[in-house]
């Protein structure tokens, strides 16, 4: 467990999602990138390192948030350039991200459109009908926004380019008693390519 | 060139006539106004034919001088009778038999001209300068140069502030706001033609609305960068007014658009693009309709250690870089789940009851005591703890010091 945590914590960068085949750069423009997993497995961690690669890139990003539970405080720690997001708060109504969504999409303009239904219900997400997704997929078609969604799993497999699933494995902690640390935890990320399913190992540090 | 008019109590006149040729004109009230006429060339041929135009146009008896410089323009006008046509470098001679009184200066100076026996421009331009200069100083000089039709100098323009508004009031009251939007349309059409032909945009449009029996309903757009398309700001007020809409029936309207700088903005090859701003703005006026003013923008952190201190900010975008690490990052609750928590005789959470469920507590981290303000009325003071729950997830807690009351503040993710 020592041991393990010790490798985790030397090679942190080289096992980051930087290491994944798809990186910022690797995201696909004009078309729907769904990033799913359960809470605690990384996804919102892997939707701020894209943020953080497009903002640095200066690159517009618009982050619609459906249960209002984006961080800036955290986002920033993990190198988003927080001038550069246009953040909408949707206090819980899906109906309303998916419409600022697609407006947003159809502007054009801006480098990422994400949709965070995190941690919106399973039922009221699964309820979102396909067409929903088909026009998503279609205002961002022939521009260059690559629209990203973020929910506890994969709602619209058929229009969506990328497909990544992610899973939590081990937690990390440091020291005993009083004072111990969450210092970070391991998670799979899943993605297919070519038919073929790939999975790396990521580390998060706290 | 410059073109100089000169009549006696026509003043009005003499400046309605300057307009039609040019819009540099320096006016030198009561009589006189003196004009650029560089370029007119191409429209009405050499000087002496842009003379006749003048006078043609002016249509009252006025004198009409045209001239290198502004002041031998001004002098020939208000000295010469008719059209006088001043070739370069023959000012000195045409001036010349202009007396001196034209000049202007102190009375001590129109003293010390008469004491010398100097009546016209050709004698004061004729006496030595360094004599002029030794005696009479800079004002000497001054008017020497003027003599000799010499002194050269950018016209004082006058400063007319521009202003752009339009007032409609309507024969019957409008009580709907689609033929409010169709009149409105037109007077904002006209105002950005307006706007348009002066090279200037507008960045806040404010409207007057007079309502029937109901008190004044005003509205004032600022807009991130100076606009002129009529059909978004026409876009925006609808948008505004669909969210606030006038309570009761329009009997007048008022419109000012608030003039500014055209925006000029260089692209660079190899810099991503960015959303238009006319259509972003249009965007973020039916987002804000949508979910609330307050819920859109760009988050900037507060400076304080106080959880979750933000403000909301327009979106402006910048350069700042910053080191790219995947990190887990949090996800708030708001607002956060108020639990029961069970803990052990050292205080560490073993068991969480809260609207989500009832979790057991696989392994825990903390506790972190942070407080603030205490100095002000909103202080906070409490302590973190991070959980681990085997099947949920990884979760903050927080527990106020004071009212000793659990909160479940958000995941890990």
């Amino acid at each position: 467990m020592v041991a393990l945590a010790s490798v985790l914590r030397a090679s942190d960068l080289k096992r980051s999602f930087e290491s994944l085949s798809f990186t910022w750069g690797e995201i696909p423009r004009g078309a729907l990138t769904e990033i799913a997993g359960p809470a605690s497995s990384g996804r919102t961690a892997f939707l701020c390192s894209i943020l953080a690669a497009a903002s640095a890139q200066q690159e517009f990003c618009a982050l619609i948030d459906t249960q209002d539970t984006f961080d800036p405080a955290s986002a920033a720690h993990a190198g988003v350039g927080l001038s550069q997001i246009l953040w909408v708060r949707c206090g819980g109504n899906v109906e309303h991200a998916l419409k600022v969504t697609d407006w947003l999409a159809q502007g054009g303009g801006f480098g990422l459109v994400a949709l965070d239904l995190g941690d919106t219900p399973m039922k009221i997400a699964h309820h979102i009908p396909l067409a929903a997704w088909f026009r998503l997929r279609q205002a961002a078609a022939n521009t260059k926004t690559a629209l990203v969604s973020l929910a506890q799993r994969v709602h619209a497999p058929s229009c969506s380019a990328l497909k990544i699933e992610l899973s939590r494995n081990r937690v990390t902690w440091r020291g005993r008693g009083p004072g111990r640390l969450l210092e970070g935890f391991t998670v799979t990320a899943a993605h297919v390519k070519d038919h073929r399913r790939h999975e790396v190992p990521v580390a998060l540090q706290r | 060139m410059f073109a100089a008019l000169h009549a006696s109590g026509n003043f009005v006149l003499l400046l309605a006539c300057a307009e039609h040729f040019s819009p540099l004109i320096e006016e030198l009230p009561p009589d006189t106004v003196v004009f650029d006429i560089r370029g007119l060339r191409l429209i009405f041929g050499n000087p002496r034919e842009i003379a006749a135009e003048i006078h043609r146009r002016v249509g009252i008896p006025a004198n009409v001088a045209i001239a290198s410089n502004p002041d031998a323009a001004v002098h020939a006008a208000r000295g010469i009778a008719g059209v006088t046509v001043i070739a370069p470098r023959q000012e000195a001679a045409t001036l010349a038999p202009l007396p001196l009184y034209l000049l202007g200066g102190s009375p001590e100076f129109a003293h010390t001209m008469e004491a010398w026996g100097l009546r016209t421009f050709g004698e004061l331009a004729a006496l030595p300068p360094r004599g002029v200069a030794a005696r009479l100083g800079e004002e000497g000089v001054l008017f020497q140069r003027l003599a000799r039709g010499e002194q050269n100098r950018l016209l004082r323009v006058r400063g007319e502030e521009l202003q752009f508004q339009e007032e409609l009031e309507l024969e019957s009251p409008v009580d709907l706001l689609e033929p409010l939007l169709f009149l409105l349309s037109g007077m904002l059409q006209e105002l950005c033609a307006r706007l348009q032909s002066h090279s200037l945009a507008t960045n806040e449009v404010r409207v007057w609305l007079t309502l029937e029996r109901a008190p004044e309903h005003s509205t004032v757009l600022s807009l991130p960068v100076p606009m002129l398309d009529p059909k978004v700001l026409l876009k925006l007020l609808h948008l505004e007014w669909s969210s606030r809409p006038p309570q009761a029936a329009v009997e007048k309207i008022r419109m000012e658009l608030v003039p500014v700088e055209t925006r000029a903005l260089q692209h660079g090859l190899y810099v991503p693009s960015s959303p238009e701003p006319e259509k972003l703005e249009v965007t973020l006026a039916r987002i804000r309709n949508l979910v609330g003013a307050k819920n859109v923008g760009s988050p900037a952190l507060l400076d304080t250690h106080r959880p979750d201190s933000f403000r909301m900010t327009p979106l402006r975008g910048s350069s700042e870089l910053a080191l790219v690490v995947p990190r887990m990052v949090l996800r708030r609750f708001r607002p956060p789940y108020s639990a029961q928590v069970w803990c052990t005789g050292v205080g560490q959470p073993v068991r969480i009851v809260s609207s989500q469920g009832e979790w057991r507590v696989t392994a825990c981290a903390g506790p972190w005591f942070t407080s603030g303000d205490w100095w002000m009325g909103d202080s906070w003071d409490r302590e973190e703890w991070d959980v681990e729950i085997s099947e949920r997830g990884i979760f903050r807690l927080h527990q106020h010091r004071d009212s000793k009351r659990w909160f479940v503040e958000g995941s890990y993710d």
